[in-house]
């Protein structure tokens, strides 16, 4: 069904566009003849270097072999394949210090050097490095998976003969001829041959790749234009030479040569990978780049690994072991060395005369046997480095992430996305978050609007609030009625956007207006939120100025660039609109009466419908003129000819821009709409003035020769004199009113900032969108308020074409930057906040070297920052810039590709998966479905993370500080000859078995407080920002408590077994009895030491600290058990020698008691008299004292939060402070009065 | 039409994971996965801090009290004949004295006995700074040629002392080559007193690891002879000596048993002890004792256990006491909300 796109009439939006389609001077004369493009053909820019493209349309055959044979559509972002997997996974794991260590320990192992049989060196570094390949395949094959997806996708492609059928994305090859439906990605970089539009116009989302939310238009060649339908292709055939793949996003040179004919291309030919299709019913195309040579996927830079600041501090840590390891093992060869020389001759039962040739234990060469022994110590102290820990923690962080993604509570039901940890290794990162760098529009926003409310000449209409309102009522309420929230609502805040307050359905908002707070606003037409009867089903004719609304009404109607669409269902229209404002317009005036039904080359359809009739009328409106939007000129307005010949200009725009123009007698309501817009923009809305002209005929066709002058004159000022010529007739203006829609923010956005702001975080918004845009989501998001003194950056307005324009620029910058720090400087109230708001282009002077770290420091003196305007490159400079300059860690959120350089630059990316492409999510390091998850997946999950894995290390360093230094000390007692008093299989066990599944349990399972009080406590997430638990403090203290603890075992248990008997039958006890006791008493210690750490046990760490334990003694039983040359000296000893005797079971439990006494200690201390937030919470849920008192637990709540100036809860703040102010100096003009010192309840 | 469907849904569905998340609905496992499974969540207050000290130190305490009494009641004698069994002439000579095999080592020492001794009297030799820890000599052994003998071929584990004269030694290795040789005899005013030389050994060591039919072969048959010589006739199952001797100890000053008296010994007897001083501890100075004890079910006399309980246990006490101070003087109550980190600042400020 090829035609069935063209259901709709056709339009020629070329004509009735002024400023997009500006046809370039070469294809314009392109299409004047053929002949005349020949000849300029020799014009156009030679093919050069970079330029050696080929493409042969239509001719995929061509492109099979060389030198044409282009890389396929087949995308792939894995690491490995299955050749390399193994080579390049075991590089990967060697080039951590500690396992390459490993492996040269194990290989001397073979060696007589070693302390060790090879077994016990190579079985544990097999299974560590084992278990993180295999997580690394794992990891890999998920990327693999999600390759697929995109590559199996399908689109249809020219089969030949003027067929097309569905094939796989990553089958497409270069010169397919390609035919994309509305709605659908482009698979690859196609050249646009024609579109459903009969000029070949289409439109194009490219969020994915700038994030920029307007469509734009993209217009194919006339000449291809006749290729317009499935069949025409059967013969099609042309070249193309271009340049070669690149990333760059908005150049493109080339040229196609079709029928002998050559003809320029340019960017606005060009639809690339991973943008959409816009209101456009299909398209045709040519792939031009496939696969990694398109721009996006060069733009894609390989994903950097990131590792945590935790680990990162913990290879320190690792190197500070290994210098000790080192510094031990020097001592013991030094020792082994110098008894080698002058006792060991004495040594006759070593018979050290019969040396082996090794030169191990020769006293004739001590100085080479101490080398030798050198090595033997080093293997020998190993145990000091934590062989296990590096896969401790990557079992644990995967375990953390499995309950990441499981997190019911970040399950999106509608989009069916949960919450996914997409690498594992910075699990503990989120719980140390500083700064937050947001993208707007798919991350905060919707993209969706909904005209909500509006004001008409001077009379404000629409009752229902705006998100920001509705938060920020509840935020009051809340405080008012103290301890009534009930415990536990942290969720149910969230959940019922305005419902939950059963008990006060009406709040009181500021200007008289009740707002309703029910159950969210009724079953909702998208894009109208709109409440108010005096304006609907016809109402609006018994207002006060009915003719005014009637204008409104009509300029919403006509004012625009949609196209209609008949919706065959219902009946009703649905509109394709450049910008969902636009969108929301359209619907709004529909919900009015005003119904925009058709379009047609030269008319606007509107069906009115009155109250006076039944059937709705419909008036054509000529469009004349269409002076559409544009970001500089910040409105747009057409000239319309109504039914009775009446000519009216109808405009929309900025309020700054339509105030400057209005006429002197259209100021009428200027001082009440501006009062609205205030309001409305405090509200958080997007607003737009409506205004209108009078125009007389002769007025009109004399501005419009001028107009059609400047329409078709060529040369680089076109543009220039077609502004000009706009300007000229949007002026007298008269004022009809003001719109104000609400950019639809994602669910729960504002409660979620807020909540962060108070966990102490600072929030940037990087957006590309205009500043307007901007500012007004920062109101929505409370990320700005009124009263906050707004910072703007941006370069001159002038156009300063002199060449030294840039220094000119930049010295403004760097003045403004001055100017700013100095105010915030000489800034004295506590409660002022400064919110830097700037442009990209300023950005980019801000940015340089030398300027930078001034801009930063100004940033960060500020409560909030928003960038607009902003390169995807500028998002990732910024986030680079805050990054290291700040040495802080940096979150990036964000749903689009343009997001990408930021989510990689960033410390922890967070990608959105949301409707859009998956760009941002692949490169991300976590993805999230909603903006408002960042909130649980910070602040719980984070802060667990955090914690666990802060504790984990820490415990893990003292772990193996008290068994390796043990070690050592027995060494002094052997005459430093490297022998271990433990048996190789206690050793092996030891990290692998005995002592990791505790604190694996300890990683995956601590919770120092349950979530729902880390939600009601943000404050106390600072503890990580902080890093209060892994410091340099407490890093030291556990490695001395491990010092002590190696120092009680192996002393008490020398002095206990001395040289007595200690069984019942009088034998002594030897080496083995002793190294394992020694070992049973490690293990116990180590142990309850992790039980202590713990303050949360469900059964699993029970069952396994006990069973780690338990399992040690079975272990022991089992391999007393075993044949005697197995076990050797340990042959039925515990049975035998141990376990009857008392002393055995008396040393366990005395050393395990000392070894714990300092740190019980210190916990307890800790508790008693200097406790930390989290043990007075445990203390409170403890003693239930929040049930109990629960006035004290909802005050307490409130206070919780770190000082803020951002979110809706310093809104409300500094509006009871504001308040408070005026009382007081009421109170003092008053003196004598007694006057109630609270605040009224109705404020905001 | 069936494109515009198909198109809309499966740009949407190729974009977007739509992996089926199905919530599991067991419960268990659902709120192991949501983090929620039901916890104990001790918190250390005050008393139970208190307590826990004070109930530690309470039954260290006793413990150390018991142990310490059971030690007290070892009677052990010790006597260190390494120099007095040295005729005077060749004192300023020990090592050329022992080495000198036509020298009769012969020795006699009297003991005192200064309390009641009851049997079972274990006697052990003493030695020290002698390091049976050293790994040259810990490894320097086969178990296996220990189990299977000759059977056994590969003895390179025993370097250096595999072979002699090009035939395997069994047992080989540095332990048995160097295996303890002085010998005692006890005789009290009745009579000698007989010494049980049997199950000295542990039972397991004897009874599987050291082969009931391996008979010592070409032992102590090199150049270099170590310690004592083994009859090889009994098999090694049987040598307890060696058996003793080849469960090294840890320490460089270790005690080994030799024998049990099986007859009580009154207080204030005296035990005349006639040995053979064979053993060279002379070269590397170490001292040699004989050792006669009583045992217990703690074993030997050592009151260092005892002791350690009582400090450990005091001092768990002592800090029970402090922190039961601390708190009555300063008490901080619990789940007290001005502790809170947020509200010292604004107390602070």
């Amino acid at each position: 069904m090829p035609r069935t796109g063209r259901i709709r009439e056709k339009l020629r939006w070329s004509k009735i566009y002024t400023f997009s389609c500006i046809r370039h001077p070469e294809s314009i004369n392109a299409d004047a003849g053929p002949s005349l493009s020949l000849s300029l053909s020799l014009s156009l820019p030679l093919p050069g270097p970079g330029h050696s493209r080929i493409v042969r349309c239509n001719q995929p055959r061509a492109h099979k072999r060389k030198p044409l044979d282009y890389p396929t559509n087949y995308i792939s972002t894995t690491k490995y394949n299955i050749v390399t997997f193994l080579p390049k996974a075991i590089f990967e794991q060697f080039r951590r210090v500690a396992n390459l260590y490993f492996l040269l320990a194990a290989c001397l192992s073979v060696t007589s050097i070693s302390p060790f049989s090879p077994v016990s060196m190579i079985a544990p570094l097999a299974f560590v490095v084992g278990l993180s390949m295999a997580k690394e395949a794992l990891e890999d094959w998920r990327r693999f998976v999600q390759d697929m997806k995109v590559n199996l996708r399908k689109a249809l492609v020219h089969k030949g003969n003027g067929r097309f059928s569905n094939k796989f994305w990553h089958k497409i090859r270069v010169g397919d001829v390609v035919r994309v439906e509305k709605n659908q990605f482009f698979p690859a970089d196609l050249l646009l041959l024609s579109s459903g539009y009969e000029d070949g116009i289409c439109y194009v989302e490219t969020m994915n790749l700038d994030g920029e939310t307007n469509l734009k238009v993209k217009r194919s060649l006339e000449v291809t234009l006749p290729f317009e339908d499935d069949r025409s292709f059967k013969d099609f055939t042309a070249t193309i030479r271009c340049e070669d793949p690149n990333p760059s996003l908005y150049t493109f040179a080339g040229n196609l040569e079709h029928e002998r004919q050559v003809y320029a291309l340019d960017p606005s030919q060009v639809l690339l990978r991973d943008s959409k299709l816009r209101n456009t019913s299909y398209i045709y195309g040519v792939v031009i780049f496939t696969g990694h040579d398109t721009k996006v996927m060069q733009n894609a830079t390989e994903s950097p690994s990131k590792r945590s600041r935790v680990e990162k501090k913990m290879d320190r840590i690792i190197y500070i072991l290994f210098t000790v390891l080192v510094l031990v093992s020097l001592i013991s060869s030094l020792g082994f060395a110098v008894k080698t020389k002058l006792e060991m001759p004495s040594w006759w039962y070593l018979q050290p005369q019969r040396g082996d040739n090794s030169h191990l234990y020769s006293p004739s060469t001590p100085g080479l046997s101490g080398i030798f022994h050198l090595v033997t110590a080093l293997i020998l102290y190993g145990y000091l480095i934590p062989i296990s820990l590096y896969v401790s923690i990557e079992v644990v962080k995967v375990l953390q992430a499995m309950f990441i993604n499981q997190d019911l509570q970040m399950y999106d039901e509608e989009t069916g996305n949960p919450a996914q940890a997409r690498t594992s290794n910075l699990n503990e990162e989120l719980g140390q978050v500083d700064t937050i760098l947001s993208d707007k529009t798919g991350t905060l926003t919707c993209n969706q609007m909904d005209f909500l409310k509006c004001s008409i000449a001077g009379f404000p209409y629409g009752l229902s609030s705006s998100e920001v309102e509705i938060a920020a009522a509840k935020q009051i309420a809340s405080e008012e009625s103290g301890g009534s929230v009930q415990n536990g609502g942290g969720i149910d805040y969230w959940e019922n956007g305005g419902s939950g307050f059963g008990s006060s359905p009406e709040i009181e908002l500021e200007g008289g207006i009740t707002c309703k707070i029910e159950k969210p606003r009724k079953p909702m037409i998208r894009g109208f939120s709109f409440e108010d009867d005096r304006l609907m089903q016809g109402n609006w004719m018994s207002e006060p100025n009915p003719g005014t609304i009637l204008l409104f009404f009509r300029i919403l109607a006509v004012c625009h660039t949609a196209i209609p669409e008949l919706d065959e269902e219902t009946g009703g229209f649905t509109y394709e609109a450049e910008s969902p404002d636009e969108g929301a317009f359209l619907v709004a005036a529909r919900e009015f009466g005003f119904e925009f039904c058709r379009r047609t080359q030269t008319s606007v359809f509107v069906r009115e419908r009155y109250p006076s009739s039944a059937e709705p009328i419909e008036r054509e409106f000529k469009i004349l003129n269409l002076l559409e939007f544009n970001s500089k000129r910040k409105r747009m307005s057409v000239v319309i000819r109504d039914e009775n010949g009446q000519l009216l200009l109808l405009c929309k725009g900025a309020d700054s821009i339509i105030f400057d123009r209005l006429s002197k007698n259209g100021r009428m309501y200027e001082a009440d709409t501006s009062k609205h817009l205030n309001e409305y923009g405090e509200a958080g809305l997007r607003t737009l003035a409506l205004a209108y002209r009078k125009l007389e005929e002769s007025e009109y066709s004399a501005w419009n020769t001028e107009f059609l002058k400047a329409k078709t004159a060529l040369g680089p000022d076109r543009e220039a004199q077609l502004e000009q010529a706009a300007d000229m007739i949007e002026k007298e203006l008269v004022l009809v009113g003001a719109t104000a829609v609400e950019d639809k923010l994602q669910k729960g956005v504002p409660q979620c900032i807020d909540k962060l702001a108070q966990a102490g975080l600072k929030i940037w918004v990087l957006t590309g969108d205009k500043m307007e845009t901007a500012v007004n989501i920062g109101f929505a998001c409370s990320l700005l308020r009124q009263g906050m003194k707004q910072i703007r950056l941006s370069p001159m307005n002038k156009e300063l074409i002199t060449q030294d324009a840039n220094k000119a620029v930049k010295e403004d910058i760097q003045k403004q930057i001055t100017n700013a720090s100095q105010m915030i400087k000489l800034e004295t109230d506590p409660h002022a906040a400064f919110a830097l708001i700037i442009d990209g282009k300023a950005l980019t002077y801000a940015l340089e070297e030398d300027m930078k770290h001034q801009f930063l420091s100004l940033a960060v003196d500020c409560a909030s920052v928003i960038c607009c305007r902003v390169s995807p490159k500028q998002k990732a400079l910024v986030t680079r810039l805050v990054k290291e300059g700040t040495g802080k860690v940096t979150l990036a959120i964000g749903d689009g590709a343009n997001d990408v350089g930021m989510i990689q630059e960033a410390d922890i990316g967070v990608g959105i998966s949301g409707v859009e492409g998956m760009q941002a999510v692949m490169a991300s390091d976590f993805s999230i479905s909603q903006f408002r998850y960042l909130e649980r997946l910070l602040v719980v999950h984070g802060h667990w993370c955090y914690k666990r894995i802060a504790q984990m290390i820490c415990y893990f360093f003292y772990k193996n500080i008290a068994f390796g230094l043990t070690l050592f000390y027995f060494e002094a007692y052997t005459g430093f000859s490297g022998q271990s008093v433990y048996d190789d299989w206690y050793m092996i066990l030891f990290n692998v078995l005995l002592t990791s599944l505790p604190v694996i349990s300890l990683g995956v399972f601590e919770q120092d407080v349950s979530s729902e009080v880390c939600l009601q406590f943000p404050a106390l997430y600072q503890q990580g920002a902080k890093n209060l638990f892994f410091d340099w403090y407490r890093i030291i203290g556990w490695m001395a408590n491990g010092l002590y603890s190696s120092l009680m075992i192996f002393f008490l248990n020398i002095g206990i077994f001395f040289t007595q008997a200690f069984l019942r039958g009088g034998q002594t006890a030897d080496m083995a009895a002793i190294g394992t006791t020694m070992f049973t008493c490690i293990i116990c210690a180590v142990n309850m030491q992790i039980a202590l750490t713990m303050s949360h046990f469900t059964w699993i760490q029970i069952v396994l600290v006990w069973g780690s334990i338990a399992t040690w003694y079975l272990f022991l039983l089992a391999y007393g058990e075993s044949s005697p040359l197995v076990s050797g000296d340990a042959f039925r000893l515990l049975v035998e020698a141990l376990a009857p005797a008392p002393i055995f079971w008396a040393v366990t439990l005395l050393v395990a008691a000392a070894c714990n006494l300092p740190y019980l200690i210190h916990i307890s201390y800790q508790r008693l008299y200097n406790p930390m937030d989290h043990h007075v919470i445990q203390e409170i849920k403890y003693y239930k004292k929040d049930v109990e008192d629960q006035i004290m637990w909802t005050r307490e709540r409130s206070k919780a939060r770190w000082a803020t100036k951002i979110g809706f809860t310093a809104r409300v703040d500094a509006k009871i402070r504001q308040l408070k102010g005026k009382l007081h100096s009421k109170v003092s003009s008053l003196s004598g009065q007694t006057v109630v010192a609270t605040p009224p309840p109705d404020v905001l | 039409m069936e494109m515009e469907g198909g198109s809309s849904s499966g740009s949407a569905g190729g974009t977007q994971t739509h992996r089926r998340f199905s919530p599991v609905r067991s419960r268990a496992f659902y709120k192991f996965t949501q983090q929620n499974l039901p916890a104990c969540k001790p918190v250390l207050t005050p008393g139970w801090v208190i307590m826990t000290f004070l109930i530690v130190g309470i039954v260290f305490v006793p413990v150390g009290l018991v142990c310490l009494h059971a030690s007290e009641s070892v009677v052990e004698i010790m006597d260190r004949y390494d120099v007095e069994c040295i005729p005077e002439p060749y004192r300023s000579n020990k090592i050329a004295y022992i080495k000198d095999s036509s020298i009769s080592k012969n020795c006699t020492r009297m003991i005192k006995v200064q309390k009641h001794m009851k049997a079972p009297i274990y006697i052990y030799y003493e030695l020290d700074n002698y390091y049976q820890n050293h790994r040259r000599y810990v490894k320097s052994r086969s178990d296996k040629q220990l189990l299977y003998g000759l059977k056994y071929k590969d003895t390179s584990s025993c370097k250096p002392e595999e072979t002699s004269n090009g035939l395997p030694i069994v047992p080989c290795g540095l332990i048995a080559w160097s295996l303890f040789n002085d010998s005692y005899a006890f005789v009290r005013g009745s009579g000698e007193m007989s010494v049980n030389r049997k199950n000295i050994a542990w039972k397991s060591d004897r009874e599987h690891k050291f082969g009931k039919h391996v008979k010592p072969f070409n032992f102590q048959n090199g150049t270099l002879i170590g310690g004592g010589k083994l009859d090889p006739s009994i098999p090694l199952s049987d040598q307890e000596d060696l058996i003793v001797w080849m469960r090294t100890a840890a320490l460089p000053t270790f005690r080994k048993l030799y024998g049990i008296i099986e007859e009580d010994i009154d207080a204030d007897e005296i035990i005349t002890v006639h040995l053979f001083n064979n053993y060279n501890t002379y070269s590397f100075g170490g001292k040699k004792k004989i050792v006669l004890t009583t045992s217990n079910w703690l074993g030997g006399k050592n009151g260092f256990l005892g002791m350690a309980y009582i400090a450990t246990g005091t001092f768990f006490i002592l800090i029970s006491v402090l922190f039961a101070l601390i708190h009555v003087k300063n008490p901080r109550p619990h789940g007290d909300p001005t502790y809170w980190s947020w509200n010292r600042k604004s107390n602070a400020s």
